[in-house]
């Protein structure tokens, strides 16, 4: 029981007014951004990082996961009330939290969502707590060669599990691996594809750039649709709070196959989007009645919900142990760690326990506040949606600035800036994805670090990568993740002749 | 049970025709993104082989991680390509339509003005003229709440960041009015 005495020095470190107070306010931006048209988690943690600079990394990283699980809190509310989902990973929680809504069952919907949400992310923060802390040190003992097989099956899971093309996966990765390479080469001091210029000598900030992927692009993106709404009002009141988590425990394995979908797609990059379509379908698969699903019904809105949290929430655990991270957001709050100085990976459980501990108290602490201020404050955040966008778009746009501008203090990274949300908005409609882009972004250079010396400390060979059993494995894993698609094609292909056969 | 069906509606008068014609469609664009980021990789190619991409006494150059990266971006443009070429189908689907477009530019070009005003005007003045400006004229609404929104947003910003959070924007000729 390490993991809970850790866990209590970690409560210690955060009970101050001044954390509990950056919890709050984090928690109500995280909201209003999960509820925004136009904003999402990643770029809301991007925008509001610069706030954070000239904190210390403990606060800073308690706001900044606040507003990560706000932002997950915030999607719901816009799912339930006006069928509009605030998150692409809400999507799944329209098809029977508006039903309900429309029913005049809206504050159960919405209870069903914040409470399983809650759930999710606890399973996930338990996961961490008790897993992470193993995971690392047994990390601690992974050389250059281990860390670039670990980097590799990063990528090749990207690659070979991810549903959008490949080749444009292909692209997306290759595209933001090569941008980490521009400015100084940290290894022989050359410059690299700077073209002469001075401004790129800085390489290019990879917050700048997911500032701009994120925040402007979908600003652009948000403009070409119809912005009308029509929506319902609502608010909860005890009585129904109490009813729906009276009938929670019904649905006890509706919650816990959702949690465990949400954290395995949280640690590996399947993603919070992917774990609540799959949950939500596997809810209606196992169901005696599948009929009743998309109507209305509010095992419906437990499924998606519970698992987008977990797997939300989870991503964060090889962000933690091994300085990969799990999703988009994830690899923001790493972009931050190293803003403030710190090294992620397995080392920051041995020389921060104060950081890990009191940002994995945090997370228990910030989703129970979270519960009950999602609960008590709907109709303010729903009110928030009459605001027209034409007031908000120039607002976020502002916002996007300042985040780039303040980064650097440098005029180029704001052009750099409205360049990356032009690429954005383009590759989000011709289906390039971009989160491998922005995990490249963010891993290019220490992959790259790593794959030099090992091949420094092996003299340039190969098969360095092979040469015990550990990174073999990896690496193995790694190209058999890369080439699944084919495999698993060829596996299809054999079985159906297989069962053809005796017919 | 509290009865609360009060609707929320919001009304987007300046929505895009839903019947416009489309300006390209996604196979186009597919196209011409490949062809930008196929010469982008040639460039970079380039830049690191003169760099040095091979391997000398130290292990490899610092040409040789993004020399290769160039060539399998290559690659994976070729083969989105030659996809889009050998696969015959008609069906495309619109890229943008021309409302859409104006749409998209009625935010981008303010944003880009804003962009060029903030170095000379300080990010907190162009920033009022870009929401007052924009809420006027791209969102039709009243202009006395256009202004004050716009004043208020960009003091509270100025607020949090200038003062509370002490991290430093351009500034212009009317902050240095009040010794900022």
């Amino acid at each position: 029981m390490e993991a809970f005495g850790l866990l209590v020095y970690g409560f210690s470190v955060l009970l101050t007014w001044k954390i509990l107070a950056l919890m709050m306010v984090g928690l109500v931006l995280g909201i209003f951004v999960g509820v925004l048209p136009g904003l999402g988690g990643p770029n809301g943690v991007a925008i509001l990082l610069p706030l954070t600079f000239t904190m210390d990394p403990t606060s800073a990283i308690v706001m900044l996961s606040c507003i990560y699980w706000g932002a997950l809190f915030g999607g719901a509310i816009t799912s339930i009330l006006f069928n509009i989902p605030g998150e692409a990973w809400s999507v799944a929680t329209t098809f029977d939290g508006y039903p309900m809504a429309q029913q005049g069952k809206a504050a159960e919907a919405l209870t069903a969502a914040f409470t399983s949400s809650f759930i999710g992310s606890l399973v996930a923060v338990l996961l961490i707590t008790f897993l992470a802390p193993g995971i690392a040190s047994f990390a601690l003992r992974f050389g250059p060669p281990e860390f670039f097989a670990v980097y590799l099956l990063t990528f090749c899971s990207f690659v070979g599990l991810g549903r959008e093309q490949k080749h444009k996966t292909v692209i997306s990765m290759a595209l933001g691996l090569l941008l980490t390479g521009v400015g100084m080469d940290t290894v022989s001091g050359q410059l690299r594809m700077t073209f002469g210029s001075s401004d790129l000598l800085r390489g290019i900030n990879f917050l700048v750039a997911v500032i701009g992927l994120f925040g402007i692009s979908e600003i652009l993106l948000t403009m070409e649709e119809r912005l009308a709404l029509r929506g319902h009002a609502a608010s909860i009141s005890l009585r129904t709070v109490l009813k729906v988590w009276k009938e929670m425990p019904r649905y006890w394995v509706t919650l816990l196959r959702s949690s465990a979908i949400g954290c395995w797609l949280g640690i590996t990059p399947g993603g919070a989007i992917a774990a609540s379509f799959m949950s939500y379908n596997l809810a209606k698969r196992f169901s005696k009645d599948k009929e009743s699903f998309g109507k209305g019904r509010i095992e419906g809105v437990f499924a998606p919900e519970t698992a987008a949290h977990a797997s939300g929430t989870s991503a964060l655990l090889p962000m933690l142990a091994l300085g990969i991270p799990g999703s988009g957001t994830a690899a923001i709050l790493l972009g931050g760690l190293m803003v403030w100085g710190l090294n992620p990976g397995p080392l920051l459980f041995v020389e921060h326990k104060g950081f890990v501990w009191g940002l994995i108290a945090s997370m228990y602490l910030g989703n129970v506040v979270g519960l009950v201020l999602v609960l008590t404050t709907v109709p303010l955040f729903a009110a928030v949606l009459r605001v027209p966008f034409s007031a908000i778009a120039p607002m976020i746009v502002v916002s996007c600035a300042i985040g780039a501008y303040a980064i650097q203090n440098a005029m180029f990274d704001i052009w750099l800036m409205l360049l990356f949300g032009v690429v954005g908005y383009v590759f989000k409609k011709i289906g390039i994805p971009l989160a491998p882009f922005t995990l490249a972004l963010v891993l290019g250079s220490r992959a790259e670090d790593s794959f030099r010396l090992s091949m420094i400390g092996a003299g340039g060979d190969m098969r360095v990568f092979w040469s015990n059993g550990l990174v073999g494995s990896i690496t193995t894993l790694a190209l058999v993740l890369l080439f699944w698609p084919l495999i698993g094609g060829a596996f299809a292909r054999m079985r159906s002749a297989f069962v053809r056969k005796p017919a | 049970m509290p009865k609360t069906e009060t609707e929320i509606v919001v009304e987007d008068p300046a929505a895009p025709a839903g019947d416009s014609p489309p300006v390209t469609t996604n196979r186009t664009a597919d196209v011409v993104v490949s062809l930008l980021l196929l010469a982008f990789a040639a460039l970079l190619a380039y830049d690191n082989w003169r760099t040095g991409m091979g391997w000398d006494a130290t292990g490899p150059q610092a040409g040789y991680f993004p020399f290769y990266l160039s060539v399998i971006l290559a690659g994976a443009c070729f083969w989105g390509l030659a996809k889009e070429f050998l696969a015959r189908k008609a069906a495309a689907e619109t890229f943008v339509t021309r409302a859409q477009l104006r749409r998209v530019l009625q935010v981008f070009v303010p944003t880009l003005l804003f962009c060029f005003l903030m170095q000379w005007l300080g990010l907190y003045v162009a920033s009022f003229l870009l929401i007052a400006g924009f809420m006027v004229f791209v969102g039709r609404l009243a202009v006395w709440k256009s202004l004050l929104t716009a004043f208020l947003f960009s003091l509270v910003m100025f607020v949090t960041f200038e003062i509370a959070f002490d991290v430093i924007m351009p500034k212009g000729p009317i902050e240095s009015l009040f010794g900022r």
